[in-house]
């Protein structure tokens, strides 16, 4: 099966069909083997057992951004190459990007408060996540708010194209500006400066999130083109019973002239 | 294991991942079944869809 044979959506959700039953069970079994590491790993020097928030933090930041990636490919799709399942596949990730940078934004500032002693603060990399989260809520009412699909989708691309501006600014905050928020200690020039005890349980936990992801979107995707499959078959229906009523109101017309004629 | 003096801001942590986690699967699945009775409930009413297959068929 190429890439082309996809754009078609009964094909994609015959697909869809084989691959997600396997997809959730990678997901489960790297989610159990990531959540049993971090449950293993030694209270750090400095901040002691909070450390372990950092396993379920760092998955939903990367992903956070990460969807907003996927959503501007396939912006590109919808806009430049007019690809069926583009608008689909971006519709259905914002959800999900929502609620990982939620998480995201939560789980951070519940790890802030015994670190830095706050909450929140107005600084870059903070900052720059929340504005992430409002624009995807305010791309989800997009979606909502314009009832045909296909004007939405140009509307809602063009919006996250001009929202993935945000992304580099976001993870570059903490080099441009001075923030609260440590630098980047993973994907480095010179390497992680993380020991391997850190470092191992992180990536099973960032591959498990990315590959649930992966399964939810796929199967948000799946709904969505059922849901167009519902609104097509819902206009026939209409067009139908007007077609019928439309007939129906003309023979009687016919009918009453005929009338007329004769008296 | 001792999570030590913060164990409620991680548990709390742990338990929102789980519950935000779990309230997407559902509402997914939710949508699923709900899209799939809307379609057979056209169907049953006589809408076939242009290329004559099943409006549930993959």
């Amino acid at each position: 099966m190429t890439l082309i044979d996809l754009a078609n959506p009964t094909r994609f959700l015959a697909l869809t069909a084989r691959v997600l039953p396997w997809l959730i069970a990678a997901t489960a079994i790297l989610l159990a083997a990531g959540l049993y590491r971090s449950a293993l790993a030694p209270d750090d020097y400095q901040q002691g057992a909070t450390v372990k928030i950092m396993f379920i933090h760092v998955p939903n930041a990367w992903l956070s951004m990460f969807v907003w990636g996927v959503m501007s490919i396939a912006s590109l799709g919808t806009l430049v190459w007019r690809h069926p399942l583009a608008d689909v596949a971006a519709k259905a990730a914002a959800p999900i990007g929502a609620a990982f940078t939620f998480l995201a934004l939560v789980t951070g500032s519940l790890w802030g408060r015994p670190m830095w002693g706050t909450y929140w603060e107005w600084d870059a990399r903070l900052t720059s996540v929340l504005v992430l989260f409002l624009m995807y809520l305010g791309l989800i009412a997009l979606w909502r708010a314009v009832e045909d699909p296909s004007r939405a989708a140009r509307a809602a691309a063009v919006l996250t194209l001009v929202g993935a501006i945000n992304i580099p600014i976001i993870k570059f905050s903490v080099d441009w500006w001075n923030t609260l928020h440590q630098g980047a200690s993973v994907f480095r020039a010179d390497g992680p400066t993380m020991d391997r005890a850190y470092l191992i349980p992180l990536l099973i936990m960032a591959v498990a999130f990315t590959l649930l992801f992966v399964t939810l979107h796929l199967a948000a995707m799946r709904n969505e083109i059922l849901r167009r499959r519902v609104r097509s078959l819902q206009m026939m229906q209409a067009s139908r019973v007007a077609f019928s009523s439309e007939t129906g109101a003309g023979s009687r017309e016919a009918t009453a002239s005929k009338q007329t004629g004769a008296a | 294991m001792s999570l030590g003096p913060y164990a409620s801001f991680i548990a709390t942590s742990y338990a929102l991942v789980t519950a935000v986690v779990l309230i997407l699967i559902g509402w997914i699945a939710l949508d699923y079944r709900n899209q799939k009775a809307r379609l057979r409930e056209l169907e049953a009413s006589g809408i076939a869809r242009r290329s004559g297959r099943g409006a549930t068929d993959f």
